[in-house]
């Protein structure tokens, strides 16, 4: 009875609106009940999506908003069946590559008509990262940088500066360890951050449309020369004894205190990790960001994950679903989400205002002026699901085991000739 | 209708009683068996169109190194985790005294199965940390160490293992204590009057009139190894690089994980897994059977 009344209501909605947003333009009469599914489930992120969703509730007051906020690690796999059964009509989820089950099953929305016809101003930059058969499936609201998080005191005290070449970030390595400490810090036990250096690296020494071809899998884990490269630069730092410890058994936020208590200098990691830090008692004076220095003579490369939203093909009130997602992606939004208040992350709108933290700056700067080899999502967003984790697996294997490296790209290698 | 109901009642009343039972039974246990079966023919991502291979995923699973790695770990798991059985006796033999404040012990000794099988993970992933762990600093008195247990591919397993036997004995050790209670004291008299004691003793009297707790014991311990997901999952995440995974935790990352959902493979390892368990299976109804048959006579 009641998705009855819902399905009679959203048809009325779909004509009730077509009418409105002809005369009304973007501010059209939404009526009925919009329902999110949001895995924005951390304190912070929480907050803003609330924010957002009584906000957008008061905006439309013949329209209900329905938030339903669901654990961002359990989300990943609850995703599945809540796009199936009774769809919500919106939810949040990943760029590029990660959306592909959805896509190929037809459970996300084509919303390529609100790219052309001009909705979505500012978000040309992003349109890659949510194209896939030459169509867009949804619109990103944040995304952030990585790089090298380091302590900038410690370097101080050693007299190293931020380095440019690899060879600099050596000779730095060789002196921290000689100071008894750490280059790097990483907590490999989830092994995503493993897939952080072997991105970072391998867009160095092979440059972006390399790394790309290794994810579309159309290059050999054992044959290609470049592949092998890129792991003997990382056994350099392995070797000189640039890693913590036994961070197989750590989580990246157990790696954490690592840099805070000085044992480890830096860490390659995602902005989130800045909050962190700064909870953990590290001021800006002792923290600083260097982008990942240059290997080989490429333009560089980096990863930027982006996070997103999507309509549901079975949302029953697309309508307001589409409303939803020019609202989160407009400049006024996106300067507020993003901001030192919010997310404190990089707004997805060319226009939006980009806050004034030192990092979330840094990080800007680099993504807008010193990217030019192209953006990545991360390596278990650009790789096939499954590549990714047999992937990450190995690469967590050769971080503790070097010598192993032919028998692990001998296994890759035959995943990427089952999975692609 | 009625009278042939109450004809029959002698006949009727159980299988009108049984029918519930059956019934769930079967929706959720029998059926489920043979739709795993099923879909282990194919390949599925559980959303778009399963695509039937025959027994490709069991051609796969035979040259994946992950897989039989799981396999080994299971039989440690099923070998070593039987250690519990003779540990919680001789516990019951050493508790099973009067002495003042007796019960408080055996509370205390019971205590660690009365926790999550979480809690216990946690504690123990502590007690092994590398750096920071209990287990090193005692290594560390006597020189030896540090050893990083569940980050040594080598180690993980038995590290896990030993954590999930601490809550298992203390299970066998309450389940032995009750036995301990029914042994015939006069039995035990008579003995003593021929002159039997110590391990002769326990050997031919004690254990003989314990084999009831022996099998409830048996049994629970294998259903317990078979159930160290929990404990996998908290300390180690099936890591480093999947070698202390096992085939239920395998089978979950294969078909329910972020990066998994190959359902038609997870079926073939959850059908891999389901055969070994049929060797446990049949062995307790037998042995139920003929406890059964002993009974009647």
């Amino acid at each position: 009875m009641r998705s009855l009344m819902k399905a009679s209501l959203a048809a009325l909605i779909t004509t009730s609106a077509l009418t409105g947003a002809a005369t009304a333009g973007s501010h059209a009469n939404l009526e009925g009940t919009l329902r999110i599914i949001s895995d924005m489930s951390n304190p912070n992120p929480r907050a803003i999506m609330e924010g957002l969703a009584a906000e957008f509730d008061e905006m439309h007051p013949n329209l209900a908003v329905e938030l339903e906020i669901v654990d961002r690690e359990a989300w990943k796999s609850q995703i599945r069946n809540a796009l199936t059964a009774n769809a919500p009509d919106v939810v949040n989820w990943y760029a590029a590559n990660r959306m592909a089950p959805f896509v190929n099953a037809g459970l996300f929305e084509d919303i390529s008509d609100m790219y052309e016809g001009g909705e979505l101003p500012g978000l040309d930059a992003v349109k890659g990262a949510m194209t896939m058969d030459g169509k867009q499936w949804g619109v990103p609201y944040t995304y952030y940088q990585w790089g090298i998080y380091y302590r900038e005191d410690i370097f101080k005290e050693l007299g190293l500066s931020e380095p440019a070449t690899f060879e600099e970030e050596i000779a730095n390595c060789e002196k921290i360890v000689a100071s008894g400490r750490a280059c790097y810090s990483i907590g490999s036990k989830f092994l995503w951050t493993a897939g952080g250096w072997f991105d970072y690296l391998n867009m160095r020494t092979n440059g972006f449309d390399h790394h790309m071809a290794l994810a579309r899998g159309e290059l050999s884990w054992t044959e290609d020369a470049g592949v092998r490269e890129t792991f003997a630069n990382w056994r350099k730092l392995i070797d000189m004894g640039g890693f913590i410890k036994d961070h197989q058994n750590y989580s990246w936020q157990e790696a954490l205190p690592f840099v805070v208590n000085g044992e480890a200098t830096a860490y390659l990691i995602g902005n989130f990790a800045v909050p962190q830090l700064r909870d953990a008692g590290l001021t800006d004076d002792q923290l600083d960001f260097y982008q990942f220095p240059k290997i080989n003579d490429h333009a560089m490369g980096e990863d930027a994950p982006t996070d997103t939203f999507h309509i549901a093909s079975n949302a029953q009130n697309k309508e307001a679903a589409r409303e939803f997602l020019k609202f989160v992606t407009s400049t006024d939004v996106q300067s507020r989400i993003n901001g030192p208040d919010g997310l404190g992350q990089l707004p997805i709108n060319a226009n939006a205002s980009v806050s004034d933290d030192e990092f979330i700056q840094q990080g800007f700067d680099m993504l807008s002026n010193n990217a030019t080899g192209g953006i990545a999502q991360f390596f278990d967003r650009d790789f096939p699901a499954e590549m990714a984790s047999v992937g990450m697996e190995g690469l967590q294997e050769f971080m503790v085991f070097p010598d192993n490296l032919d028998d692990i790209l001998q296994r890759m290698e035959s995943a990427r000739q089952r999975i692609y | 209708m009625l009278s042939y109901y109450k004809r029959n009642e002698i006949a009727l009343t159980p299988i009108l009683f049984l029918i519930p039972g059956v019934l769930f039974f079967a929706v959720y246990v029998i059926i489920p068996i043979f739709q795993s079966l099923s879909i282990s023919f194919y390949q599925w991502d559980g959303l778009g169109e399963a695509k039937y291979v025959g027994l490709r995923n069991y051609s796969e699973l035979a040259t994946d190194r992950a897989f039989e790695i799981s396999l080994w770990n299971n039989i440690k798991w099923l070998a070593l985790y039987l250690l519990a059985i003779p540990a919680g006796l001789f516990i019951a033999l050493f508790l099973n005294q009067n002495v003042w404040g007796i019960r408080l012990y055996k509370s205390m000794f019971f205590f660690p199965f009365v926790l999550s099988q979480v809690v216990v993970g946690l504690v123990f992933s502590w007690f092994y940390l590398p750096r920071e762990g209990l287990l090193n600093g005692f290594l560390g008195l006597f020189g030896a160490g540090p050893i990083n247990v569940l980050g040594d591919p080598t180690l993980a397993t038995y590290g896990i293992i030993a954590a999930g036997l601490w809550p298992q004995t203390a299970y066998c050790m309450i389940l032995y204590l009750t036995g301990l209670n029914a042994v015939d004291p006069e039995q035990v008299e008579a003995a003593r009057l021929d002159g039997a004691k110590g391990p002769k003793m326990l050997w031919y009297v004690i254990l003989p009139q314990l084999k009831p707790a022996t099998f409830i014991a048996f049994v629970v311990t294998i259903i317990g190894a078979l159930r160290s997901f929990d404990l996998i999952s908290i300390m180690t995440n099936g890591g480093p690089f999947g070698r202390t995974r096992v085939l239920s935790f395998y089978m979950f990352e294969k078909a329910l994980s972020e990066y998994g959902f190959r359902m038609g493979y997870g079926s073939a390892i959850a059908v891999v897994l389901f055969l070994i368990m049929l060797c446990f299976i049949a062995y307790f109804l037998w042995q139920m059977y003929q406890d059964e048959k002993a009974a009647r006579r």
